[in-house]
């Protein structure tokens, strides 16, 4: 833990409209490391990540990720970056419906041009490993929602990206399955060397983390609190 | 009671169409919209029988009734000539009065009878005459202008017609003598055949809009699910909810037809400034077949209805969220095939039973073979769709993403793709009985026009009359050459052969040699020379040996009726001689050839110093005319030439084929109407894509999150909509092309040209391309990141 | 808790006699358990001894509850690392929890701070315990279970009380 950060922000400014999101946001993540991101809603959690992502280009401030300027980069640049170095996982509603599992998740590989058999075999390993190869086959709407968030974690995974940026990935499951995809996440990713921000307001998932961060009102505040 | 709870239910639901709040209006005014122009079409459409029907009544009606000879002058007689000029490429009709007396009855439209030399003028003629534009014309019309003519004398308000009180009509003129205008009202309106096409365009029309009712009723998706789910939570059971969800789009559908009527309304002002098919109406000709307007305003409303309630049938609107059928039942085949088996059953035995001519067809198999046939393509189009996209393979992401989504709902694809299969197959069958009716009535003339552009032709003259009128002609600008001989007759003389009451005559043209080789092969020509041309039957013309009985080389003829009939117009006492007049004995015998108007001409040529053209009859002077294209207006120039010569000449264009100009603009008239059909559907194609869009907001961010390229969603969009166009264009192309082919071997036509269909294909690409590049902008809002915020 | 830092903190707004002392800690922080004057009085004379308050003056009639007390430098000091100690992540914490939320306001200290602490170091207990429940058997992933979810409810106080700090500053205050 005493490499050189991975990415590293530094004084984010996102405003939508005229409501501030992150306001002077500072942050960093070594590689391979856990972070989570807490904060009340509304607090700018999610849009720290857009921006950390490459999502959404920030105002202000600068964002360095492995050597290069993420806020310099195109937008066509930065979705190269996404598909080949990042993994993503939503509370709901990325999967496409009208793929099989393995194909949701063959998908980013897909996108980086890999054939398909191949991508598709590099997919049901990855179900195996989530302990959800059985639906390979089926639909993201004929599953429940705790395999369809392993498939999503699957689908982040597959590239072997370098971050996983997860939001609130277990917002919508319950207690069991969300300890459940948490875990079967944080191991994956440490195997991998992948680091995760996970953006969560609940403790016992911020739990599966290494460090904390706390993002209130735009800003993100250390652990310690000076007088 | 039954009836009282529907009542109640379709009410509250047309409230909520109203009055839910912004989108539920917008939704509400797009079907409005969209069920308008349906129904503007319709009523339009509808009103082709009666707005035609209306030109023949106003034809008759303000026509000499020539019913009954009228045989001596009475004050309230008089003498008419009825004729059309041209005048570039719009015809100007005419009618020439001069009365016998001093009651003349007054022409249709007028409020007074003009006097000696005056004319009326429709307003669309005096517009022109009064326009740089119709200065030519102007000289063509000799006549002071007394007065406008009225409506009554008119067929359409852009009609260009004249009624001028002239002096030189004498009985001898074709029309003769009138005393009252006005035939009988004609009482069947139209032939066989155009009933067959209103009837096919009504349905082609009407269906379309069912479609888009149908695809209406899907608007706003997941907002209406939640309203309707919020129906059921607050007590409403199941078939209210659906009889709720039902008088939402019957509120559309009403609100459409109001717009539509607005719209007809609007449109059939303008029915007078538009002209298609040389049809120009007045507005209040304008009127739709009651029975098929009927039809429109009730099928549209009932059938949002029936297709709401259809629509909401494997849709299970539950108090906490609607949920569609998941595994949608497998579509069968064999009853659609069974419509279109029913409607192709009621259609052929028709094959070969209408007749153009005829007047009357029994619609009732037309329609509902038609309807059923196109109902039957419809319902064929969701079967063939789920089987074809079955079939795809997956090839790059974009195509993967589209095909996985139409395999996985294939009916939304299927449904607002089938009202282009409806248009496209309307246009194709349509698009083919008019080639065959166009046909009809495009035969080649024999004519040629590299020859000579005009010919004219006058009663009564003399040879050296003819010389005047060809120096005329040739003096005139624009006019290249001009060739003239004179027509007259030469007889056999002596006593009559037993049984026969006239002599064997042939025609006897006079005419240097330029003008004579109009008429035949001559090898060699000079002045002096005389021939004998033998066109050996053709065009039903004499055999040769009727010809050569009067004329061969040597032989002698009269140059009059030997033996006049008693009541002719030759005013020569019957028992002086006729002149004669020996052929020489170098007369040759030449080969007739078609001469400019493509007729083969026969008897004898000679040059005028052959022969003594002074003892000629009265003769017909005929002259063709070559013009220069350099020269603007030159067939203008010329016509009014021959109308100063005589207003009653007979003056016509050559042309090599009788291209009815009337038939490229009713073609143009199916693809606009097709077009704009297609149109609707494409707005409802896009409004689906559009909300399918939104509706997968989360999702569309989320795959732009993991780095997917704007161009993948692009094209999986493009492949969405592209795919089930192309497969109903090609149903439509089958459909139409058979459909188009039974309802022509019923009117006993033959197939034109099998490539019809390639516009309406086009169309359909360009319906692709439109629909496709409309989404993107929605699209790619969509994409930005905007959609993975939680608030 | 300790009534000792809660009574110096009382008093960081202004000297106060004993008697007032004890009736603010009783409307703020007592509840069902008012202080006893004895409490308050061996409170004071430990706080006294160890230079944390002075004697500001004391009223005619004599008696302890005549005292009134003001804080020194060196309380002041001692109240802000006290509220700056994040407690031990325990159940029932709240009242502690409370108390220092609600003496941050009155001294015009933030309260996020102390959340911010406070979640932090009930974080690193749950880490522990959720590295534990991992390794561990069943029964462990019970006991485990078990205490995490106390804490997260501790904390989801926590983030419900900086989601209200700003009206409870106003009450606090008025």
């Amino acid at each position: 833990m005493t490499s050189a950060p991975l990415l590293r922000a530094t004084g984010l400014d996102k405003a939508y409209g005229p409501t501030p999101a992150l306001a002077g946001a500072d942050f960093s993540l070594r590689a391979g490391e856990v972070v989570a991101v807490m904060g009340p809603s509304g607090s700018g959690k999610s849009t720290l990540l857009h921006c950390l992502a490459g999502i959404v280009r920030p105002d202000a401030g600068t964002i360095a990720y492995d050597g290069r300027d993420l806020t310099a980069l195109s937008d066509r640049e930065r979705s190269s970056l996404r598909r080949t170095d990042f993994g993503f996982v939503f509370q709901f509603g990325q999967l496409v419906p009208e793929l099989t599992c393995a194909e949701n998740v063959a998908l980013p590989l897909r996108l980086n041009g890999e054939k398909r058999r191949a991508a598709e075999a590099r997919a049901v390993a990855w179900l195996a490993r989530l302990e959800v190869d059985g639906v390979a086959a089926k639909r993201p709407g004929e599953i429940s929602g705790g395999q369809g968030q392993r498939v999503a974690v699957a689908r982040a995974l597959v590239t072997a990206p370098r971050v996983i940026f997860a939001d609130e990935p277990t917002g919508a499951l319950d207690s069991l399955n969300g300890e459940r995809v948490m875990s079967l996440l944080t191991e994956a990713s440490r195997d991998t060397g992948a680091a995760v921000v996970l953006v969560t307001h609940e403790a016992r998932v911020a739990a599966y983390s290494d460090r904390e961060i706390v993002v209130r009102d735009g800003r993100v505040r250390d652990a310690e609190w000076a007088a | 009671m039954k009836l009282r709870v529907w009542a109640r239910d379709l009410a509250l639901g047309a409230r909520f169409a109203v009055s839910g709040g912004r989108p539920g209006l917008l939704r509400t005014l797009l079907t409005a919209t969209g069920v308008g122009f349906g129904v503007a079409l319709l009523l339009l459409a509808a009103s082709l029988p009666h707005m035609l029907f209306q030109r023949e009544v106003r034809e008759s009606v303000r026509a000499v009734d020539a019913s009954r000879e009228v045989t001596g002058p009475r004050p309230d007689t008089f003498r008419y000539f009825d004729r059309a000029t041209t005048y570039r490429d719009n015809v100007v009709s005419a009618l020439l009065l001069q009365p016998d007396g001093d009651a003349p009855p007054l022409p249709p439209g007028a409020t007074a009878f003009p006097r000696p030399g005056e004319m009326l003028l429709s307003p669309a003629l005096r517009d022109l005459l009064d326009s740089p534009e119709g200065a030519l014309l102007r000289e063509r019309l000799p006549y002071e202008v007394a007065g406008t003519l009225g409506k009554d004398g008119l067929i359409g308000p852009a009609e260009l017609r004249y009624v001028a009180h002239v002096d030189f009509l004498d009985t001898g003129n074709p029309d003769g003598r009138g005393e009252r205008f006005g035939w009988s009202v004609p009482e069947e309106p139209m032939n066989a055949f155009l009933i067959l096409l209103v009837v096919v365009a009504c349905v082609v029309l009407l269906l379309p809009v069912l479609v888009f009712v149908a695809t209406a009723v899907r608007f706003g998706g997941e907002q209406r699910d939640r309203r309707l789910a919020a129906l059921r939570l607050v007590g409403a059971d199941a078939p209210m909810t659906r009889r709720i969800a039902a008088g939402e789009s019957l509120a559309g559908a009403l609100l459409g037809l109001l717009v539509g009527a607005g719209l007809f309304a609007v449109a059939r002002q303008f029915a007078g400034s538009f002209t298609i098919w040389d049809v120009n109406a007045f507005p209040s000709d304008v009127v739709p077949l009651p029975a098929l307007a009927a039809l429109a305003l009730v099928t549209v409303p009932v059938a949002s209805v029936v297709v709401t309630l259809v629509a909401l049938r494997g849709v299970a609107i539950e108090p906490l969220g609607v949920v569609r059928a998941s595994a949608p039942r497998r579509r069968r085949l064999w009853w659609r095939l069974l419509l279109l088996a029913a409607g192709a059953a009621l259609l052929v035995p028709l094959m070969g039973r209408v007749s153009v001519t005829e007047t009357s067809i029994d619609t009732v198999p037309v329609v509902t073979g038609t309807v059923l046939f196109l109902i039957g393509l419809t319902t064929l189009l969701p079967w063939l769709v789920e089987a074809g996209v079955k079939r795809l393979h997956t090839g790059p992401v974009a195509w993967q993403l589209a095909v996985r989504r139409l395999q996985l709902s294939s009916g939304t694809a299927a449904r607002a793709v089938s009202g282009i299969v409806v248009a496209a197959t309307g246009a194709i069958a349509l698009q083919m009985l008019f080639q065959a009716m166009e046909k009809d009535f495009t035969l080649p003339t024999g004519g040629d026009s590299s020859r000579a552009q005009i010919a004219f032709g006058v009663h009564g003259k003399t040879f050296d009359e003819a010389r005047a009128i060809n120096a005329r002609f040739a003096r005139t600008e624009g006019v290249a050459e001009a060739m003239s001989v004179v027509e007259a007759h030469a007889w056999r003389p002596g006593p009559l052969e037993k049984g026969r009451d006239s002599a064997p005559a042939t025609p006897l043209r006079v005419g240097d040699c330029a003008s004579l080789r109009e008429f035949a092969a001559l090898p060699a020509c000079r002045d002096g020379d005389v021939f004998v041309v033998l066109a050996h039957g053709a065009q039903g013309g004499p055999d040769d040996e009727r010809i050569t009985a009067v004329a061969r080389a040597g032989a002698t003829v009269a140059l009059r009726d030997p033996h006049p009939p008693e009541d002719g117009p030759e005013g020569r006492p019957a028992d002086a001689p006729p002149p004669l007049w020996k052929l020489p004995a170098g007369t040759k015998t030449v080969d007739s050839r078609p001469d400019p108007t493509g007729m083969y001409q026969y008897g004898v040529l000679a040059t005028p110093s052959a022969v003594d053209t002074g003892l000629l009859g009265e003769s017909y002077a005929q002259s063709v005319i070559r013009l220069d294209p350099a020269v603007p207006d030159a067939a203008d120039r010329a016509r009014n030439t021959a109308a100063a010569i005589d207003p009653t000449a007979w003056v016509k264009d050559l042309k090599d084929t009788e291209v009815d100009a009337a038939f490229s603009s009713v073609r143009t008239g199916i693809l606009v109407g097709s077009t704009l059909t297609m149109l609707l559907v494409a707005a409802s194609l896009l409004v689906t894509t559009l909300e399918q869009l939104r509706d997968r907001k989360r999702l569309l961010s989320s795959l732009v999150a993991f780095g997917t390229r704007r161009s993948t969603l692009s094209w999986s969009v493009l492949w969405q909509t592209a795919v089930p166009i192309a497969l109903g264009l090609a149903l439509a192309v089958a459909g139409g092309l058979g459909l188009g082919v039974v309802l022509l071997k019923a009117g006993g036509q033959q197939v034109q040209d099998w490539w019809v269909f390639l516009p309406v294909v086009g169309i359909g690409a360009a319906l692709i391309a439109l629909v496709t590049l409309l989404s993107l902008p929605a699209l790619w809002r969509l994409m930005r990141a905007d959609g993975l915020r939680t608030e | 808790m300790s009534i000792g830092h809660t009574l110096l903190g009382l008093l960081e707004s202004g000297p106060r006699h004993g008697y007032d002392l004890k009736r603010a800690f009783d409307d703020r922080f007592g509840h069902d358990r008012p202080l006893h004057y004895g409490q308050v009085y061996s409170t004071m004379s430990r706080l006294l001894r160890n230079g944390l308050v002075v004697v500001d003056g004391v009223e005619a009639g004599g008696g302890p509850e005549r005292k009134r007390y003001a804080i020194t430098e060196a309380g002041i000091t001692d109240v802000a690392q006290w509220l700056a100690t994040p407690e031990k992540p325990e159940p029932y914490l709240q009242s502690t929890l409370y108390t220092k939320v609600v003496l941050a306001l009155l001294t015009g200290r933030g309260a996020d701070g102390i959340l911010d602490a406070q979640r932090s170091e009930h974080l690193r207990l749950m880490r522990e315990l959720t590295r534990r429940k991992k390794d561990g058997d069943l029964a462990d992933q019970l006991i485990c279970d078990h205490a995490l979810f106390h804490l997260e409810a501790d904390l989801r106080w926590l983030e419900l009380t900086a989601a209200r700090l700003d009206r409870l500053a106003e009450e606090v205050r008025r």
